[in-house]
């Protein structure tokens, strides 16, 4: 596929194999998954839960490499590009920090536990805000590219610290989430689910950035004239 | 800044002048070594400026609108700090030298938010050529100033001048500063548009050259 | 050695400008005794609770001193430029971030040595563990804080509304040490208890990691944040 500042490249084949992927994630969870003895339905709300929750954190890690890439070349396009995985991974998380309560509340009947992986996720999502609000903070796009490229490398890197000092301050038995050994079948659908969101998180960083791209493309135009006036 | 090739040579004094916007201080910021350009080079003295710069800082000296100076401080302890900064040698007695040069040496120990606009930017010359700069980048410096100040500005570039020190000095006041100047080059919409020389920018019809090169599109 | 003669001159000047009004220092120690008095009145000070909270409630009042200080680091070298007067000297930028981070970490230090005997004052606090250790905990969680906070300090600076944008980029970085430092000064003031010694060292050892990552990847990245 020809890329262009609207569709970049291999969009078409993204948004199609998204489509396919959630269709089959759903065909996966309510169909081919088998029932869990305890929770029944409402556990279902796990796959989407994982699936999102480890997309989120790929979102960051994209944000991470083209902050990088971004300080190394100067080239904005990698600031687009970590702007819109940021996006969507804000999003990522937010539906991480909405199922979660859901899921905590039927199995253990607690609206939230400071189970580690799920407090990180809140903090991830607390860094995700910061990062917003950085850029939202400089006008100038060169300087906003930077210093959101900085905070990105300095947010990401801190992710793996936060999570051993939340498990370690967290050390009293606390409830294990997936400890025991998942059933097969829960397995392929929690797989084709991550499948799925990966995906989905492709598509929409592309559309984030097709429109970014278009935003910037009027921006020039404008600036043009207003030069010649 | 779009391609701009510009070459000074040493002890020259150059004014650019331009309308805001035109990218002057752009210009400054990469002469002075605080941006580096995003394509092209700067050679100082035939070296191609790389990655260490500290001895290349340590020759140029930057006077702008904004002062540089500490408000709470005295003068004293600005030139002190400043003078410790670019390794100064005979610290104390250089503080007192361009002390009396700016005329500022009886107030040596007053805190800077006492003095008056022309004091502090007087006491920012004396900041300024502290460290004896081989190379001196002034970004519209009259601004604000009273007569006297005015004067003293005056003063110290003659002065500098007679040391054969570079200076660049960057205006859009055509009444100051621009008879002691060698060479006048006009910046525009980020472009070097034009290069005069003395005498025809001394004349009567520069004014006419300059609101063309700046006016037109 | 002219780097760390300039480092000196640096911090000897951010004092110095601090000395001539003193407004930080006051602020920020009248904050810290502000926090005092709410914890106060939010937690019945009966000992139970106390103990429980203490170490927290230090830590609190540490964070959000710690902050205004931060917040008037890079904002007054913003008053007459003086940020590109300092970049225009002969000077690495990164010798610009350690001075910072030593003066805010001397300013936040004296605020500690006055307000932290009050806190132990005014509730009424009796301190089990060795001295000599509850002071390195807390300077190694102090540390922690201005590392991160004065790099990010900086960096918020460029932006506008940065007194509002500082606390909420810093407050989630330094998750880790305010977690790690109020383990670590919990333990401490309970005395050590011996199966609690492990944890602590392990808590020390994760703030020490803390602090090297941080430190490095600050300077590592001053630059940019510097850049005009």
């Amino acid at each position: 596929m020809k890329g262009s500042a609207y569709n970049l490249r291999g969009h078409n084949f993204i948004a199609w194999t998204t489509g396919f992927l959630m269709l089959a994630s759903l065909y996966a969870i309510f169909l081919y998954a088998p029932l869990e003895r305890h929770m029944l339905e409402v556990q279902k709300i796990f796959y989407i839960h994982v699936g999102a929750a480890w997309n989120a954190f790929f979102a960051f890690f994209i944000v991470f490499i083209a902050s990088i890439i971004y300080l190394k070349t100067r080239n904005l396009k990698y600031d687009v590009l970590a702007a819109a995985s940021a996006e969507v991974g804000l999003l990522f998380t937010t539906i991480v920090l909405l199922t979660g309560p859901i899921w905590a509340r039927h199995s253990w009947n607690a609206w939230w536990t400071w189970e580690p992986r799920l407090t990180t996720t809140l903090i991830l999502w607390f860094i995700y805000f910061a990062y917003f609000l950085v850029r939202s903070g400089v006008a100038e796009k060169a300087r906003r590219a930077v210093l959101s490229a900085v905070f990105g490398i300095i947010g990401f890197l801190d992710v793996p610290i936060i999570y051993i000092s939340v498990r370690w301050w967290g050390s009293h038995p606390t409830i294990d989430t997936t400890g025991g050994g998942l059933h097969p079948m829960m397995l392929h659908a929690l797989i084709v689910t991550v499948l799925a969101f990966a995906f989905l998180y492709g598509y929409l960083c592309q559309k984030a950035m097709a429109l970014e791209n278009t935003r910037q493309e009027l921006q020039d135009i404008k600036e043009k004239l207003r030069e010649s006036i | 800044m779009k391609d701009i090739d510009l070459e000074i040579m040493d002890g020259c004094f150059l004014a650019v002048l331009g309308p805001n916007g035109a990218g002057k201080t752009t210009l400054i910021k990469v002469l002075s070594l605080l941006t580096k350009p995003t394509s092209g080079s700067l050679e100082i003295n035939g070296e191609e400026v790389g990655e260490d710069q500290l001895s290349f800082r340590r020759q140029i000296g930057v006077l702008s609108h904004q002062t540089f100076l500490y408000n709470h401080l005295s003068a004293y302890e600005n030139l002190s700090f400043y003078g410790k900064m670019y390794e100064v040698p005979r610290l104390k007695e250089r503080i007192f030298e361009v002390m009396e040069e700016v005329g500022l040496q009886f107030v040596l120990g007053d805190p800077v938010r006492t003095f008056s606009r022309g004091m502090q930017q007087r006491l920012a010359i004396a900041r300024a050529i502290l460290h004896s700069p081989a190379a001196l980048f002034l970004d519209e410096p009259y601004t604000g100033l009273d007569q006297h100040a005015m004067e003293i500005l005056n003063q110290v570039l003659v002065g500098l001048q007679n040391q054969h020190r570079t200076v660049i000095l960057v205006t859009h006041n055509f009444d100051q500063g621009l008879n002691l100047c060698d060479q006048a080059v006009i910046m525009a919409r980020g472009q070097l548009v034009y290069r005069a020389k003395r005498e025809e920018f001394l004349g009567r019809d520069f004014k006419q050259t300059y609101l063309r090169c700046v006016g037109g599109s | 050695m002219g780097y760390w003669r300039k480092l000196g001159a640096l911090v000897e000047k951010d004092l110095a400008v601090e000395f001539k009004t003193k407004e930080m220092l006051s602020s920020m120690f009248i904050f810290s005794f502000l926090v005092i008095v709410i914890f106060a009145f939010a937690f019945t000070p009966s000992r139970a609770t106390t103990s429980e909270v203490f170490p927290g409630i230090l830590w609190i009042g540490i964070t959000f001193a710690g902050v205004l200080g931060l917040n008037r680091s890079f904002a007054g070298e913003k008053d007459n430029d003086c940020l590109l007067g300092l970049m225009l000297t002969p000077v690495d930028r990164t010798v610009i971030y350690l001075a910072k981070a030593a003066s805010n970490f001397l300013f936040l230090v004296a605020v500690q040595a006055v307000s932290l005997p009050l806190f132990f004052i005014l509730f009424d606090y009796r301190l089990a563990g060795p001295l000599w250790l509850l002071l390195a905990v807390i300077l190694l969680g102090t540390v922690g804080f201005i590392v991160t906070g004065t790099f990010l300090a900086a960096l918020a600076a460029n932006t506008r509304a940065s007194e509002i944008l500082l606390p909420l980029i810093l407050f989630p970085v330094i998750m880790p040490v305010v977690i790690g430092a109020v383990k670590c000064t919990a333990i401490v003031l309970a005395g050590v208890p011996p199966e609690l010694k492990g944890e602590l060292v392990r808590w020390v050892k994760l703030l020490g990691i803390y602090n090297i990552i941080f430190l490095t990847v600050s300077l590592m990245l001053f630059d940019y944040v510097l850049e005009v």
